[in-house]
């Protein structure tokens, strides 16, 4: 696929690629003499300038406190903000857009499920399910539960190719396992999890089902009725929105029945010093102000995707990433890390005698930017012995050319280290 | 390429490959481990130290990028049989080179410590060139616990 190829999908806005990038203002620059190659999405995405232009006009024109305001700016402020839990109930295919809780991102999104039903439902001895392939922020949350509770971490193994082993999930599975939150999409090695497998088991057993989707929900497809899961978190920023916006979405009669996470203004009815009766879901779980300028920001996002498709945006994605492990795979002494059936964004991949930590540095100073590092995926290094890994992940605005660029950086790091 | 040549110099390569002093001692009495979470290096310094004060010995073990290892692996061969006193006074100039004003450890037979001049250019691995240094210092201290450069 060439810079000119369109994405294209029938029944949704054809957008050409070429002008895709050029909505990206950040790709535009020169690092250390050469035009950026950036191959660092998984960790956050560029953004358009649909987003950026959201997010100015937030402050420019619209910039008031949220709820509760009676004059006009606070009403086009909550509009604004309030519009985006649809357009997230959209993406996601949600029956209520009540059922959408915005955080800070995934993190806080997993964190609070923990804290909240997480404290309820699991005693001691129960067990939480997740895998080795799991991000930090869906290991620690669960690990200082079971810590507080007395509750047992159980882990689902992975295989040499980072694929899930399920052979003994009925056994990991058991009357004892309370929650399993697995993620949807590994961000150290791009592994696409069978999720709806796991779940299903899961639900046998009256365990809860949490999706981690932050690696997922720019890439592939996601409907939570489909899936079946019970809570959902994701970041705002993989997925061309700002930093500092994120989602839990959950079924409406568990986030009913959870207790309120943080306390304070906005998650209130009424409060007096006799006590304090708290808002409905979704506003019970939101007390602050938030940061609404990122929400309104996460609403341009989504428009964003929904203007290209997802289906478009994955067929783009998966073609340059097909490309690349093809490419990597036969550079001489480079090991792609993991291969899975069904991988996207992401490949992974180490360089014989170069620690990842030197390829990073030497690619930079080339203009491309990847990652070098353990991806906050340590028990997924410890399994295949590595310290780190460099990895390289696509987004929609990434073309043939960054693949050529990035292969290029590996042959100069390669004459470096000769 | 020249910044990198200034950086990968081939005295850090050839370290890094083959690094010297590496694995425990037997009359070690100080030792310490350092951790870099940002890249995963990790480092183990062993010394002896006599009643003078003296590293009599110094080695190291270890997993990490080739300016962590072979700043390792210089510090084992430049600190040898110096005081400790004199050790901390270098930790200061080395530092300097990497994260200061640039300018050079002066006493003698610290040469080899220049080829770390290039990392002053690259921020992000100034970390991966202090990491054996700042373990040395928390082995010196008798220390419990691991540095973190985070």
């Amino acid at each position: 696929m060439n810079r000119q190829s369109p994405i294209d999908e029938p029944g949704q806005a054809s957008v050409e690629l070429s002008t895709v990038r050029s909505l990206f203002p950040c790709l535009d620059q020169v690092v250390h003499g050469h035009p950026l190659v950036y191959l660092d999405s998984a960790a956050t995405t560029q953004k358009p300038t649909s987003v950026l232009a959201a997010l100015n006009s937030y402050y420019r024109e619209d910039c008031s406190n949220i709820h509760r305001g009676v004059h006009l700016l606070s009403e086009k402020a909550t509009a604004r903000y309030e519009g985006v839990r649809e357009k997230v109930a959209g993406l996601i295919n949600a029956t209520d857009s009540r059922e959408v809780v915005f955080t800070r991102g995934t993190t806080e999104s997993i964190n609070l499920v923990a804290r909240t039903i997480g404290r309820d439902r699991v005693g001691a001895g129960d067990e939480i399910l997740i895998s080795t392939l799991e991000h930090h922020a869906n290991i620690v949350p669960w690990q200082m539960l079971c810590q507080e509770m007395g509750a047992v971490l159980r882990v689902i193994p992975c295989s040499d190719d980072g694929e899930l082993v399920l052979d003994d999930l009925d056994t990991l599975l058991n009357e004892k396992t309370r929650i399993v939150s697995i993620g949807h999409v590994s961000n150290a090695i791009g592994t696409v999890n069978n999720v709806k497998l796991i779940f299903q088991a899961a639900r046998r057993v009256g365990a809860l089902n949490v999706l981690d989707a932050a690696q997922s929900v720019s890439h592939l497809p996601i409907d939570v009725q489909d899936l079946d899961c019970d809570f959902l978190a994701f970041s705002g920023h993989k997925m061309y929105g700002p930093t500092g916006s994120g989602v839990l979405w959950g079924r409406m009669e568990l986030l009913d029945s959870m207790p309120p996470w943080q306390g304070g203004g906005d998650m209130i009815r009424s409060v007096s010093f006799d006590g304090t009766t708290y808002a409905d879901v979704p506003w019970k779980f939101e007390a602050g102000t938030p940061d609404i300028g990122a929400v309104i920001g996460l609403g341009a996002a989504i428009d964003f995707i929904r203007s290209i498709g997802l289906e478009a945006i994955q067929a783009h994605e998966q073609v340059l990433l097909d490309d690349a492990v093809l490419k990597l795979g036969a550079v001489e002494g480079l090991r792609i890390i993991g291969n899975p059936v069904e991988r996207v964004s992401s490949v992974s991949f180490i360089l014989e005698g170069i620690h990842p930590h030197d390829v990073g540095t030497i690619m930079d100073q080339s203009g491309v930017a990847i990652r070098a590092g353990h991806h906050c995926a340590m028990p997924l290094m410890k399994y295949f012995g590595l310290p780190a890994t460099i990895r390289a992940s696509f987004a929609v605005y990434s073309e043939t050319a960054d693949v050529i660029s990035l292969l290029e950086a590996i042959e100069t790091a390669k004459a470096v280290f000769r | 390429m020249s910044d990198l040549r200034e950086l990968y110099q081939e005295m850090i390569l050839e370290h890094s490959r083959s690094p010297r002093n590496f694995g425990p001692i037997e009359n070690q009495n100080l030792s310490a481990r350092g951790y870099n979470p940002l890249c995963g290096d990790e480092v183990e310094i062993f010394l002896h130290r006599d009643s003078a004060g003296i590293l009599q010995e110094i080695a190291f073990e270890g997993c990490g990028c080739a300016i962590s290892t072979a700043s390792a692996s210089i510090l084992t061969e430049v600190l040898k049989g110096r005081s400790e006193a004199e050790v901390r006074e270098i930790f200061s100039e080395f530092r300097g080179m990497v994260a200061g004003d640039g300018s050079p450890p002066s006493r003698d037979g610290l040469m080899k410590l220049k080829v770390f001049g290039g990392v002053k250019e690259f921020p992000s691995r100034v970390k991966c060139a202090t990491l054996v240094w700042h373990t040395l210092i928390q082995a010196l201290d008798e220390q419990d616990g691991e540095v973190c450069t985070e």
